[in-house]
């Protein structure tokens, strides 16, 4: 079965046909080709798809692409400001908040889920948001951290 | 995934309907545990019939209850400051389950349908003694629960809203498994107009009470009239996290906790 869906994506409005079971990471990554979006597990742990519909942050292999038919979403690359990255994207950046990247995507558009919701989270708060994310790296240290600092930033309204 | 097809439900009488004439039709709230179990194809309906197009979302105060919509989100529970300033152990409770895009997305409605052994709403359900309401009807939490996934619904009924009395006070307590945050026991003591109530989830097949602890807390409210209890563990889960004889022993352990934290 065929169904068409249109959504915002990063503030553009896409229409495209897909099948009923299509996900919507599977919408993003091979349809649109926003491969920032990535698939760690697909089994609904890992997180590294994260990604926000309606401001709020959701796995995107855990959605079929027709059910966000109307949704925003804001996937990583909708985050920096043409070459200007977004704070929480430049905090991962300065605290070396990642090793081999594949979680960090994932990690930053939770992270901004956080912030957006609690703009200035204890280390305790922000270990408990990761519950959903996987990183195989780093130990969550210089994410812990890295969180932290764009969480900072983003509360001294950095211009990005 | 196999394939299926989708339909978005424009009101309760079309989700019915729909269910009612598909080979295998299965109700689609918010997807957080029926998505990945198709995705490992473990189940294979034929029909998703979404609810999200039906206004079942929300919580309202009635007399002395808390009714919340079934498909109000286990963050929307949580961040509630009804439930907070009423229910302060159902919102704690729903701030627990499962991880940030699960309690975007899950639902009240969907976590009680799928009736999952080591959910933690049915404790609270039962803990509270709420009343399940549907499309055809209102039933207790206790004969709703009927077993390991199961529950009394038919097969074209569907949840409408959970209704919670509001209890004097209540504790929700979990030994969470670490990787998937479901409870390997969960326990719910409420003290209720009715009496003391004590529901375990994560311990057996199904969410039940325990008699002699709600005998013990009538008579003595404290940690310690619980914690040496001693719980049968004949039936109950048996899994790599963790052993019956394990998960009979946390029972008492997480009711003195639970106890202790109101």
């Amino acid at each position: 079965m065929s169904v068409s869906v249109v959504m915002t994506v990063n503030g553009e409005v896409v229409a495209k046909h897909v099948e009923d079971r299509t996900l919507l990471v599977e919408f993003l990554r091979e349809h649109l080709r926003l491969t920032g979006t990535h698939v760690g597990c697909d089994t609904s742990q890992c997180g590294a798809c994260v990604v926000h519909a309606n401001g709020k942050s959701l796995k995107s292999c855990t959605a079929l692409a027709v059910q966000m038919d109307g949704a925003e979403i804001t996937t990583i690359e909708g985050l920096a400001n043409g070459d200007v990255l977004h704070p929480m994207q430049e905090a991962f950046r300065q605290n070396h908040g990642l090793q081999c990247g594949f979680c960090t995507p994932g990690m930053v558009m939770s992270a901004v889920d956080l912030v957006n919701e609690n703009p200035d989270p204890s280390e305790t708060e922000i270990r408990e948001w990761l519950e959903g994310n996987i990183c195989r790296c780093t130990g969550y240290h210089n994410i812990v951290k890295s969180i932290s600092a764009g969480a900072k930033a983003m509360r001294e309204g950095d211009p990005t | 995934m196999y394939e299926f097809s989708y339909h978005k439900a424009s009101s309760l009488e079309d989700a019915r309907s729909t269910l009612a004439t598909a080979e295998d039709g299965k109700l689609l709230a918010g997807g957080m545990t029926l998505l990945p179990t198709m995705k490992q194809r473990l189940a294979a309906p034929t029909v998703l019939v979404d609810l999200t197009g039906i206004d079942m979302a929300g919580i309202e105060g009635k007399g002395d209850n808390i009714v919340v919509g079934a498909m109000t989100t286990h963050a929307a529970v949580a961040s509630s400051s009804l439930v907070q300033q009423t229910i302060p152990a159902l919102a704690a409770l729903a701030e627990g389950i499962g991880d940030p895009q699960v309690r975007n997305r899950g639902t009240i409605g969907g976590s009680v349908a799928n009736a999952d052994p080591a959910a933690d709403y049915p404790a609270a359900l039962v803990g509270l003694g709420a009343t399940v309401v549907t499309s055809k009807r209102s039933l207790s939490a206790e004969e709703f629960f009927t077993g390991m996934f199961e529950t009394a619904l038919a097969e074209d009924e569907i949840i409408t809203a959970v209704s919670f009395p509001v209890p004097e006070a209540a504790a929700y307590q979990k030994f969470p498994n670490p990787a998937s945050r479901y409870a390997i026991v969960g326990v719910f003591v409420a003290k209720t107009a009715n009496g003391i109530r004590v529901a375990v989830t994560g311990a057996g097949g199904s969410v039940f009470r325990n008699a002699e602890m709600e005998q013990a807390l009538a008579s003595n409210f404290s940690p310690d009239a619980v914690k040496n209890i001693a719980v049968d563990s004949s039936g109950l889960n048996e899994d790599i996290h963790a052993s019956a004889e394990y998960r009979a022993h946390l029972v008492g352990v997480m009711a003195s906790r639970a106890v202790a934290a109101m």
